[in-house]
């Protein structure tokens, strides 16, 4: 009756492959982000599904910090995308090679 | 009956996620990331982890991501006439969303009544999920928590700093 583990753990996969992807093959800056967004959202699904399968509420405590983490970086992240923004009028990452030789 | 509401959960999150990635316009993108915030909130909701569904939804559906659709907005103002035509969009979430909210009532409405109470991580305390949450969020992990309001207090030091305009020196 109850739904296995490893169907929480095949789905968290699809998901964080999908946002692996993504980063990898988009070029538009606000994509990728939302990609790593999709990976955090996996990675949570496990935590969660692992704390329901161990009777262990810690992995609810941790989603909790990884989901503060994501607010921070999605700020950080937004406000350098700004700042790119208003230097090169852009938000294309292959215009970006200031820091390739 | 619990694989049916597992596996239409499981399949809208898979669809929208591949819709982030694959859609063009990222305004569509991010509504995509927006039904599949929600569902991700439903799974959890399937799991027993009621707090963390309504953490979900206020924090990364409700916070998250309007700071992006503003980002989205502020960059691509040039390209106006994308949104010229936004009640397909909004039929499509909104329909989503419904349906979504609709599974919701199936799941918890003959649930709770008919089979017995599923064994989760709380149960045996005989605690609700928050009240367990917040026990060991209190206790145990204390200090991390301290740890986390640094973090945000940093990143919004670090946002403003970052996106604020240079200061102009003429007009001192």
């Amino acid at each position: 009756m109850t739904i296995p583990l490893s169907y929480y753990v095949t789905l968290s996969a699809v998901v964080f492959f999908t946002g692996l992807v993504g980063v990898l093959i988009r070029r538009n800056i606000i994509i990728i982000l939302l990609s790593v967004e999709l990976m955090l959202n996996a990675t949570n699904i496990n935590f969660v599904a692992f704390s329901q399968t161990f009777h262990n509420i810690a992995g609810q405590v941790f989603v909790f910090f990884a989901l503060t983490v994501a607010a921070a970086e999605v700020a950080v992240g937004l406000a350098i995308i700004i700042a790119l923004h208003r230097a090169k009028s852009t938000i294309n990452v292959d215009e970006f090679q200031l820091l390739k030789w | 009956m619990e694989h049916l509401f597992f596996f239409y959960f499981a399949l809208v999150i898979a669809a929208s996620s591949v819709l982030v990635v694959a859609l063009r316009n990222p305004i569509y993108s991010a509504l995509s990331l927006l039904i599949m915030f929600f569902h991700v909130a439903g799974l959890y909701v399937t799991l027993h982890a009621e707090f963390l569904a309504a953490v979900q939804v206020i924090v990364y559906a409700g916070a998250i991501l309007v700071l992006y659709l503003f980002v989205v907005m502020l960059l691509n103002l040039k390209q106006d006439e994308r949104y010229h035509r936004q009640w397909p969009a909004v039929a499509a979430v909104g329909s989503t969303l419904a349906l979504e909210a609709i599974m919701l009532t199936l799941l918890k409405g003959p649930a709770a009544t008919a089979g017995p109470p599923a064994a989760s991580a709380t149960a045996a305390a005989g605690l609700g999920n928050t009240e367990a949450l917040g026990d060991v969020l209190y206790s145990t992990y204390l200090f991390p928590f301290e740890v986390a309001s640094l973090i945000l207090l940093v990143a919004m030091i670090g946002a403003i700093i970052l996106a604020k305009k240079d200061i102009v020196v003429s007009e001192g």
